[in-house]
């Protein structure tokens, strides 16, 4: 049988922007799909809709399907995108008014996958004790409340699928898992019944490997990196997905980039927790189930897929404020470079101290010799030719950082010699938005999930 | 018997989920992957992340892949938006495990 193409063509909000035109123009795909969120988005949607009613998704979605919806309409693409964020009917209102603008009114309908904000639900669910406490501390939501910024429900493939089934072509989803924006369309293509394991767990693994975009096509590749093929034209990967539940991973042919066991194996493992325990809302999926083999270039086979029945409960994410934070920069050069960033550090610490100023937590890293790999790295060479200075400060009293923020610059007159890079200016005070994961029974929410003609 | 860097034996791939890290080591060829597993034990990894890991190391093994999956917990000063660290998500702890050196038959060190 002709396998059902699923193109991957963004993997977080930021992610390259030609990414997307190119798996639409540059070959075959019957589904074009887009990673747009990550937990601190939500959180900024929130803000956004909060000032403005008619915002609280990713614009640049909008813009996006504005160029391609010619192609789209032609060649039958359809899109699955959690581009919708806090507001995935503004989002659709949107793409409708590209629409009709671009004249494919009627031509084209637009589906729409909510329901997975429950923000405004939370003092509910909490009366009837629906706990929301915390997955890895225990602690009860109460303890944060009056701070959630956003709360979301992580919906699964079928909610994705059942919008498909209702005739979109573009599917706007808020908080949906990424992987079931890939193991949506699979359902929807070889109707995998809720409780065919096996299947529902390998389209999982498909939008596993995927979700990432260039991540499992030769970006963040370690093996042999020096020596990936056209870098700047890296090709974004594909599903050629199977009714068996068995697929290839593949990109568009005349791209750049590799696709080799190697590299799939290095995504498999991102993010990864147990690896028989990989949950979903539709599924367990078991990731020491998986077969790979190179079958032909820039091609690898999965076969041999477990999986097992999904549990009854959702996962939530939910984001609060929990202080403030800032850090600022130096660089210091030869001679001694390290020797003067370790006293441009203790000269600011002994400051700070004096100030009488209180936080949290204080972290420094010197750039060039320790910011990545710590101890690890041993001490850097006497003679090394520069360090970057980096110290970040946390407190609950924005009056504390913000004030730490006026303690960089100083020291380019007053502390140690042969110091620059203070071009950035002053450290920004950025507001921390921490994370609170839980879960909730099934029963307690579902999607909610429509489809309309631009 | 022979020391190498894990780097000569294996590739590797890390990411966060929170304050946990975790790495994904490979194996480059199927006859290196039972020394990784007799080797790089979950005891060692945390030794070898001392004064970055400050919790537990947890390992699973995919013999599948060739691979073992470390979970360093407390390992990111409080992980994503909350930590000061340039390396929020851990993603060049990878390259830190493969500094590890273990003891390997003269065959395997070349």
């Amino acid at each position: 049988m002709k396998p059902v193409r699923i193109a991957n063509g963004q993997g977080f909000w930021g992610d390259s922007l030609q990414a997307p035109i190119e798996q639409v123009r540059r070959g075959p795909i019957d589904y074009l799909t887009l990673d747009y969120l990550a937990e601190i988005t939500m959180s900024i949607m929130q803000k956004q809709r909060a000032r403005d009613p008619r915002s609280g998704y990713a614009r640049d979605f909008v813009s996006m399907i504005e160029e391609v919806l010619p192609d789209l309409v032609e060649r039958k693409i359809k899109v699955v995108a959690n581009a919708g964020g806090v507001n995935p009917e503004a989002c659709r209102d949107a793409v409708i008014e590209v629409a009709k603008r671009a004249g494919f009114a009627g031509k084209i309908k637009i589906g729409v996958v909510a329901g997975d904000d429950i923000m405004d639900r939370l003092d509910d669910y909490l009366a009837r004790g629906v706990e929301l406490n915390n997955m890895e501390t225990g602690e009860s939501l109460a303890t944060v409340r009056s701070r959630v910024q956003s709360a979301n429900v992580y919906f699964g493939g079928r909610a994705v699928a059942d919008c498909l089934a209702k005739g979109a072509q573009i599917v706007i989803a808020g908080r949906v898992t990424d992987t079931g924006l890939a193991l949506g369309p699979a359902i929807h293509e070889f109707g995998w019944a809720a409780d065919d394991w096996d299947r529902l767990a390998a389209g999982t693994i498909a939008g596993h490997t995927v979700e990432c975009g260039a991540q499992c096509t030769g970006g963040n590749c370690l093996v042999d990196w020096e020596t990936i093929p056209a870098p700047a034209d890296i090709g974004y990967p594909i599903v050629e997905a199977q009714p068996d539940g068995t697929f290839v991973i593949t990109k568009h042919e005349g791209t750049g980039g590799r696709i080799t066991v190697a590299s799939i194996k290095e995504q498999l493992l991102y993010e990864m927790g147990d690896p028989r325990e990989y949950i979903t809302p539709d599924c367990v999926a078991d990731f020491t189930t998986i077969q790979l083999e190179q079958a032909g270039a820039d091609r690898v086979r999965f076969s041999g897929i477990k999986g097992r029945p999904a549990t009854d409960l959702y996962k939530v994410s939910v984001s609060y404020s929990a202080g403030w934070k800032a850090s600022g920069s130096l660089v210091y050069g030869w001679p001694d470079a390290m020797k003067k960033a370790e006293a441009a550090d203790r000269i600011t610490r002994e400051r700070l101290e004096r100030l009488g100023l209180k936080f949290d937590h204080i972290v420094t890293e010197f750039v060039g010799a320790n910011a990545c790999h710590g101890p690890l790295a041993g001490d850097p060479s006497p003679d090394i030719a520069e360090v970057q200075w980096h110290i970040g400060v946390r407190s609950e009293d924005k009056h504390a950082v913000e004030r730490f923020t006026r303690e960089i610059a100083p020291l380019v007159l007053n502390g140690p010699p042969t110091v620059t890079g203070f071009g950035g200016g002053r450290p920004k005070v950025e507001e921390i938005i921490a994370y609170w994961p839980a879960l909730m029974p099934k029963s307690e929410v579902a999607p909610v999930i429509s489809a309309v003609e631009a | 018997m022979a020391k190498v860097k894990l780097l000569k034996l294996a590739h590797a791939r890390s990411g966060d989920k929170g304050d946990m890290a975790n790495v994904g080591l490979i194996a480059l060829k199927p006859e290196y992957y039972p020394i990784l597993v007799k080797e790089v034990t979950a005891a060692r990894v945390k030794e070898h992340f001392r004064g970055i890991c400050l919790g537990e190391v947890e390992r699973f093994e995919l013999p599948n892949l060739g691979a073992l999956n470390f979970l360093l917990h407390e390992s990111l000063d409080g992980g994503g938006t909350i930590s000061l660290k340039t390396d929020a998500q851990g993603k060049t702890y990878s390259t830190a495990l493969l500094r590890m050196e273990i003891e390997v038959p003269d065959s395997v060190a070349f």
